[in-house]
């Protein structure tokens, strides 16, 4: 949950949705603990885009829901990324798990971004990190996915672990 | 790889309930085909070649007008307003008569410098930014509370 927020804050364009391969749709259930007022399951992809016209490069941004029935999803977008954002939700922590085992598995570096909106529960990121057994490399930051300031430094922060990680490796 | 315009493979099965889709059904403009001519990934970016095919159906043109600019196969996707795969195909059509052609984002093995590029570019944008500290930009505005903390 935040997901499309975090790609509009930040995206030049309107978060583009699409949706993608309706026939693995609706398999499972989504997880709805203490989360009264999401009803349905997000199948759509949010997709944002980021030009940095002096530095000629251009930034896309895709959101992905994070049940694992969506694995087939993650594997074609993580062949060509940069890195990933886990971004929690603290009502229901345990939802992100199969996203950490996804990108720990393939080696793909990400951060674990906790959103802080109205009715979370707040956790200090040393908490969120023993809860979820997060890496001591990991990052973990707090944002708050509505505001770009904040979302462009969710996104600093992954290309700055990114960067440490490439250097540390060809070190 | 050659493209034969006449060509419409039959449906690999059928399509039931919610999986038929709208009114007009997504795949009836792929003739029914589900599976794309060439390995696309969302992140493919396409350009037009400048060729255009004799005949192509209007979301070919579509799709065709959508890539005069580098674009990506899920950028045409939302703006075609189609589910991924239909898009692929109709781009893969457009790849095999040469109207198209694709390159991959070159980060699988980031160099330091598009990284570093990167990273100056996202800092002097979180310092100029307009919208700074202006929540209702985000959808989460819409469920009305206010910010506790």
């Amino acid at each position: 949950m935040g997901k499309t927020t975090l790609v509009k804050s930040v995206s030049e364009i309107e978060p583009l949705t699409t949706e993608e391969n309706l026939t693995v749709a609706g398999i499972g259930t989504d997880s709805l603990d203490g989360v009264e007022s999401k009803s349905t399951t997000t199948v759509a992809l949010d997709f944002g885009r980021m030009t940095f016209t002096e530095q000629n490069l251009v930034l896309y941004l895709f959101g992905t829901p994070g049940q694992d029935r969506y694995w087939f999803m993650w594997d074609e977008l993580s062949r060509g990324t940069l890195g990933a954002v886990v971004l929690v939700d603290t009502r229901r922590l345990p939802a992100c798990f199969p996203a950490l085992e996804f990108f720990e598995q393939r080696g793909i570096e990400y951060v674990v971004a906790v959103n802080e909106f109205d009715g979370g529960f707040r956790y200090t990121t040393e908490e969120v990190r023993d809860a979820l057994t997060i890496r001591d490399q990991v990052p973990i930051v707090m944002c708050d996915a509505r505001n770009t300031r904040s979302a462009t430094a969710v996104l600093i922060s992954l290309i700055e672990h990114v960067l440490l990680a490439v250097t540390s490796r060809t070190a | 790889m050659t493209a034969v315009p006449g060509d419409h493979p039959v449906l690999d099965g059928p399509l039931l309930d919610g999986a038929a889709g709208p009114v007009v059904r997504p795949y009836s403009v792929t003739y029914g085909r589900t599976r794309p001519r060439s390995m696309l990934d969302l992140t493919t970016m396409l350009l037009a070649t400048g060729r255009t095919p004799r005949h192509m159906e209007p979301e070919h043109a579509q799709a065709l007008r959508l890539c005069r600019l580098a674009t990506s196969v899920a950028e045409v996707a939302a703006n075609l307003q189609q589910p991924v795969v239909v898009a692929k195909v109709l781009l893969s059509d457009l790849i095999a008569w040469d109207a198209l052609i694709t390159g991959v984002p070159t980060v699988d093995n980031p160099d330091l410098q598009t990284m570093k590029d990167l990273l100056d570019g996202l800092r002097k944008l979180q310092f100029s930014d307009p919208y700074g500290d202006d929540p209702d930009r985000g959808e989460d505005s819409r469920r009305g509370g206010l910010r506790g903390g």
